[in-house]
């Protein structure tokens, strides 16, 4: 990291041509932007409206095919029940996130120091650590035979769970799979929302506190208006990142069992890519988009108004 | 982040320099304490359990690993699952995969979006706000709805298979976030500093070089560090985008099919997980200090 070159900063015709710097400056994240992230954006889009198979990809000579593919797609059970489970997987996790990472900060705030520094420890191991590898670990953890989650609800007495598959079982892989991304996501959630409660000054609690008010009245009415805009921004992080989330639903189940994991993204990646209708999987990709438009707005709109505000 | 907290109260006598929060009152203390601590020590074990449980797994010897009453405290150690784990076909090639594509990606980020950072943070021109809005979309770009058009694109352009594709991908994944944070490390950073150096007979450049640079440092670290983690970690693409040349597949991938690998041989697997969390772990650790001041700098902004 020493020293990057600065591309802006070679100034000394600078002067000269400066109302060109800026644009200068941003000109390749600009092309960046547009071709990987525009263009393919576009593309999905128009695969959406063509006939696109496994012949059409290797003879590049796709037709057009209006919205036969969205009617194929919006008339298919399977898609509404895929679209059910999406949201329903999405609400789930992110009410855990949401409540456990927020009391996990309360809690933080409210530790001595030796307690707090553990503590934070154990979330940034758990937050720094690699999705895939603490995807494996959770296999590991949740394996029929040896698996500790097992052992240790045997000894609980619950003696059905003595070699017990949890990817066998349709509820028990989606139950994994909730732990496990709620796991991955509550260190996040609980040290962003942390440093935001250090921001809440003191003077506040301690007028409140004069004025009679007790624990649950002083977060309502200091602690959580100050929380407001972090929360909402993290709170439309997470939909997006658990709305989105493929790798750790594709490396445990894959889907399955009989499709009791499939969520939008891996519908779509299923769809394109065993069935070779690539023209369905873009279309089940261009209503992903819309759906998290949906999130995306406001999301959009908190960050501006910040951005109206400095 | 942990450098900004005082200490809770429980030294009165500091309470003047920093009163971030109230004292509580000696006499509530004892009663509120234990609860509290009991359930911070539940989320500690909860939190690092299972990253606890990969890197033991790995160490212990596979009669451990194969008891009916798991053993949470090793009684001896082997390194002989690692020797599986990198002796495993293509696990080194892999591993230099990854590496390859993620610092190439973080390197080409963190140059081009210092420059749009420097561009909005220091200067005014038309069109601000707009490229600021494209940024912040951008942040939130649906990757995962790009797959197929990134394979039809790839396939099309002849880039399946390749490295160089992955790393582009990355570089776009990376580069909203890094210009985000880089304009908020940049914010902080008074402007009046480079000023004073170019009365002193600095030009822009040498200003920017020799006092901007050097403060922002932790910045740049902060934010390769996350950047490096993103593209360590991508799947999606990796597995979409690289199927017939098995030998440029990176890391998340191959580890992802470890049971085609290493069967049901979990100290192997746990093994070859630490290895691939080891790198993020190592600069999370060596860069913490800074990266928790990097990033209460980038919080207190404005």
């Amino acid at each position: 990291m020493s020293r990057p070159a600065p591309a802006g900063a070679t100034g000394g015709v600078g002067a000269r041509v400066r109302g060109l710097w800026p644009y200068l400056l941003i000109a390749p994240t600009v092309l960046g932007a547009v071709a990987l992230l525009g263009y393919p954006l576009v593309r999905n889009l128009l695969i959406s409206v063509q006939e696109y198979g496994m012949g059409e990809l290797i003879r590049g000579d796709a037709g057009f095919a209006g919205l036969a593919n969205y009617r194929e797609v919006l008339a298919d059970p399977e898609f509404w029940e895929v679209v059910r489970r999406t949201l329903w997987w999405t609400l789930l996790n992110v009410v855990l996130i949401m409540v456990l990472g927020t009391l996990v900060a309360l809690m933080l705030q409210r530790l001595g120091r030796a307690m707090r520094l553990l503590v934070t420890s154990g979330l940034v191991l758990a937050w720094a650590s690699p999705v895939i590898a603490t995807t494996t670990v959770f296999q590991w953890l949740f394996a029929s035979r040896l698996g500790v989650v097992n052992w240790f609800l045997t000894r609980l007495g619950f003696a059905s769970f003595e070699g017990f598959s949890w990817t066998a079982d349709g509820t028990a892989a989606f139950v994994v799979l909730v732990l496990l991304v709620v796991w991955q996501s509550v260190p996040f959630v609980a040290i962003t929302l942390y440093a935001a409660l250090l921001t809440v000054p003191a003077e506040l609690h301690e007028s409140a506190r004069l004025d009679g008010a007790g624990g649950w009245r002083i977060f309502r009415s200091v602690t959580l208006p100050i929380l407001r805009p972090v929360f909402g921004l993290i709170l439309c992080l997470e939909i997006i990142w658990v709305f989105r989330c493929f790798a750790q639903i594709w490396a445990i189940t894959g889907g399955g069992p009989h499709d009791a994991t499939t969520t939008l993204p891996v519908y779509a990646y299923r769809i394109a890519q065993s069935l070779h209708r690539y023209d369905l999987g873009a279309v089940v990709s261009t209503l992903t988009v819309l759906l998290l438009l949906a999130v995306l707005i406001p999301y959009l709109r908190q960050l501006l108004r910040q951005e109206a505000e400095e | 982040m942990k450098d900004a907290t005082a200490p809770a109260g429980d030294r009165p006598a500091r309470a003047p320099r920093g009163p971030r929060r109230p004292p509580r009152p000696a006499s509530r203390r004892p009663p509120s304490r234990l609860p509290l601590n009991t359930g911070a020590l539940i989320v500690f074990v909860l939190a690092a359990f299972p990253v606890y449980w990969m890197i033991l797994t790995a160490f212990k010897p596979t009669p451990e690993i194969q008891a009916e009453t798991p053993v949470f405290w090793p009684t001896s150690l082997t390194l002989e699952h690692f020797a599986t784990a990198a002796r495993a076909d293509g696990f080194a090639q892999f591993w230099r995969n990854s590496l390859l594509v993620t610092l190439t990606c973080v390197v080409l980020a963190l140059v081009v979006a210092l420059g749009a950072a420097f561009a909005v943070a220091r200067l005014r021109w038309k069109g601000r706000r707009g490229f600021v809005l494209m940024v912040f979309v951008a942040q939130v770009a649906p990757w995962e709805a790009l797959l197929i058009p990134m394979y039809v694109i790839a396939r099309d352009t002849d880039m399946l298979d390749r490295l160089p594709t992955l790393t582009l991908i990355y570089f776009m994944i990376t580069l909203p976030f890094t210009v985000v944070t880089l304009r908020s490390f940049l914010t902080g950073i008074p402007v009046e500093l480079e000023e004073a150096a170019r009365v002193d007979g600095c030009t822009r450049s040498q200003a920017f070089r020799r006092v901007t640079l050097p403060l922002l440092a932790p910045g740049l670290l902060a934010t390769s560090l996350f950047g490096f983690i993103t593209a360590w970690n991508e799947f999606a693409f990796a597995n979409m985008l690289i199927i017939k040349n098995q030998d440029d597949r990176t890391l998340p991938v191959w580890l992802s099919s470890f049971s085609n690998v290493f069967g049901t041989d979990w100290g192997a697997t746990m093994a070859a997980s630490t290895l691939f969390a080891l790198p993020v772990l190592l600069l999370f650790l060596v860069l913490q200090h800074r990266v928790a001041a990097g990033m209460a700098g980038g919080a207190v902004k404005g």
